[in-house]
């Protein structure tokens, strides 16, 4: 091919050749994690391919302690998700719904959680908890993950809820549906898109943290601390396969979610 | 037999007794006092703000009277939140569910009232709005028309004594407009329910009702069928804000029985019969002479001979003339009034017609009406959409 020609047509495709490298920045991460999943390592350290291997695979829970600090990393992200989700969407609907005293100043304050550099709210916390004379564990790391978790529910539920046309409750009232029905029928299935864009960064945002929990878990271990403590001593390839089969739900979930919206879409437009 | 004698023939009339809205210290309803009569479609019509939006949704129940009574037939509903009230709504956006596919937001009253099954009501109600292939649809695949008409379906399923219309038709392209006023007089004739239509288009409240209430700053300033309302308006508002009037003032000279002659600018007289006049008929006093466009006949200067005797007669010079298909509209300097409207129909056109061209203006003076000429003269001019 002679190189005008290349250059030409390398031209005309410019902007798909981008997005392709944009994507493959973003995956390759995620693609060293599942190959070295795979790896058998010759030390400690899965950080140089060795050889190909299953055995990783066949024993997830192989590592010690690995397994029941996802376990507990799960369920503090479950109840932080459920926590943050509840609280939040009440605020949100405060917040625009209502007119109070202090209203404005909740507005920018529900902000400050995002805006705290995490490591700093990190000591306060454990200050806060130490002086309380809290037993670290468990709960302090669920009211931490609550904390952070809530004011993100509160801005995408709030951005919804302020979307949401106010006639349609007003419809719904006029047609028979009493305040509990207007809600549940029409206000929450409008607002829960906002609602589960909140639930969903709140779980990820939970499973992953470390600083936060660092500083205010005590003895407690999980999932991510695990990583940290097993990279200064050694990486079981275990974390690789975790990390994997996450990446492969999540994944899974988005693409059954698309399937069910686009066969939805279709069955509604041919019937 | 026993229904009929519940419901009876006053059964179902809306009345609002002293109904007024204070928002603030702003009055957006006057006391009002306004009786719709059960099966009619009738229309509050008015300019943005009057108040006709505010008087709808106080009978809905979406807005609390600051003072008066809401009845329906002999029931007292004042307190009676919205979801216990025999009334629909139809918002002017619509506010279809969009959670909920067409069916599903047809039958929601259905269901909230405890109806388990539904589904041949809705079916009927689709077929009767020409919905019935688009029932699994969202509404955001629906078209502004299609979506106005599951708005009407949504409302019209629960049979309630009232049909509610918020501007329904102003989402919508003109031509689509006209065909939907047909339909929903239509559909109102079909199912016999009482329809109150709120609405800023003059046409479209004429098209459609039966009974119009013509609103201004909150109160209701004149009511009667359309073609009473456009042949004899009591108010400059209502002369201007339905169609086109010209107003003339003049001085009463006096009366002749049933005739009123009266003098315009320039030694002009002109004849009105007495009982259209709203005003006091003293002579010396004053009064505002109104005629619609369309009555006037222009007939060229140089054939002023032919005029018939009896008929009103104003000289002018055409200023300015406009051709819009089924008529031509002129503008004509007069010493009676400085530019006065008048619409030939497009069926024998005097070439002699064009501007700068002496005319005479005469017409039917029982076409003429008389108006309090204590008024503004230009309330309501270029109010109406």
């Amino acid at each position: 091919m002679n190189p005008l020609t290349a250059l030409r047509r390398a031209r005309r495709h410019l902007v798909v050749i981008a997005g392709l490298l944009t994507l493959a920045y973003m995956i390759l991460p995620n693609v060293v994690v599942m190959v070295f999943s795979f790896n058998k390592p010759t030390g400690r350290f899965n950080y140089s391919w060795n050889h190909f291997s299953l055995d990783a695979w066949k024993s997830p829970c192989g590592a010690a302690g690995l397994c029941g600090s996802l376990g507990l990393s799960l369920q503090i992200a479950v109840y932080a998700t459920i926590g943050a989700t509840v609280l939040g969407t009440m605020i949100a609907f405060a917040l625009v719904r209502y007119r109070f005293h202090g209203r404005g100043p909740v507005n920018s304050l529900i902000f400050l959680p995002m805006a705290m550099p995490e490591v700093v709210m990190a000591a306060s916390l454990l200050t806060l908890f130490l002086n309380l004379g809290a037993q670290l564990g468990f709960w302090t790391i669920l009211i931490a993950h609550i904390m952070f978790c809530l004011s993100f529910v509160v801005v995408a539920v709030k951005a919804r809820v302020m979307s949401m046309d106010p006639r349609l409750e007003e419809a719904a009232r006029d047609l028979y549906a009493g305040p509990v029905q207007t809600f549940l029928r029409v206000t929450l299935p409008i607002a829960a898109p906002g609602i589960a864009a909140g639930a969903l960064l709140s779980f990820a945002l939970s499973f992953d943290d470390f600083i936060i929990t660092n500083f205010n878990a005590g003895s407690t271990v999980t999932f991510p601390m695990f990583v940290w403590g097993s990279a200064q001593r050694g990486t079981p390839v275990q974390i690789n396969v975790i990390g994997t089969a996450m990446f492969v739900i999540a994944v899974l979930i988005v693409v059954a979610g698309q399937l069910v919206s686009g066969r939805r879409a279709r069955a509604g437009s041919a019937s | 037999m026993t229904e009929t004698a519940s419901t009876g023939p006053a059964g179902g009339d809306v009345r609002l007794a002293g109904i007024s809205k204070k928002y603030g210290s702003f009055r957006a309803v006057e006391p009002l006092d306004l009786t719709v009569p059960q099966g009619t479609f009738f229309a509050l019509l008015g300019a943005s703000g009057c108040g006709k939006t505010t008087t709808l949704r106080m009978i809905a129940g979406l807005e609390d009277p600051t003072t008066g009574t809401v009845f329906l037939g002999d029931r007292d509903v004042t307190d009676l939140p919205p979801h216990k009230r025999p009334v629909n709504t139809v918002f002017q956006s619509y506010a279809l569910f969009p959670h909920l596919d067409i069916f599903e937001n047809v039958a929601f009253g259905l269901r909230r009232r405890g109806i388990k099954s539904v589904k041949k009501q809705v079916g009927e109600m689709l077929d009767l709005v020409q919905l019935g292939d688009h029932a699994r649809r969202k509404p955001q695949q629906l078209s502004g028309g299609q979506q106005q008409r599951v708005a009407v379906a949504r409302a019209l399923i629960n049979r309630p004594q009232v049909l509610l219309l918020d501007e329904p038709l102003g989402a919508l392209d003109l031509k689509l407009r006209r065909q939907m006023q047909l339909e929903l007089k239509r559909i109102q004739t079909e199912v016999g329910v009482t329809f109150i239509h709120v609405t800023h288009d003059q046409e479209e409240a004429m098209t459609m009702a039966d009974t119009i209430a013509v609103m201004n700053a909150g109160r209701v300033e004149q009511l009667g069928s359309p073609g009473e309302l456009y042949e004899n308006p009591r108010t400059t508002f209502v002369a201007n804000f339905l169609g086109t009037s010209n107003l003339i003032e003049t001085e009463i000279l006096g009366t002749d029985g049933a005739g009123l002659t009266v003098s315009g600018g320039g030694g002009c007289k002109l004849m009105l019969p007495r009982d259209r006049c709203s005003t006091g008929t003293a002579a010396g006093g004053k009064v505002l002479v109104g005629i619609r466009p369309e009555k006037i006949t222009l007939t060229h200067a140089d054939d002023a001979g032919a005029i018939p005797e009896g008929r009103n007669r104003v000289p002018g010079r055409i200023a300015d003339t406009s051709f819009i298909g089924v008529s031509t509209q002129y503008v004509v300097h007069s010493p009676v009034c400085p530019d006065l409207a008048v619409y030939a129909q497009n069926i024998e056109r005097d070439a002699r017609l064009v501007p700068g061209a002496d005319v005479v203006l005469h017409w039917n003076p029982e076409h003429t009406f008389g108006l309090g000429a204590d008024q503004d003269r230009s309330a309501g001019e270029g109010e109406a959409a």
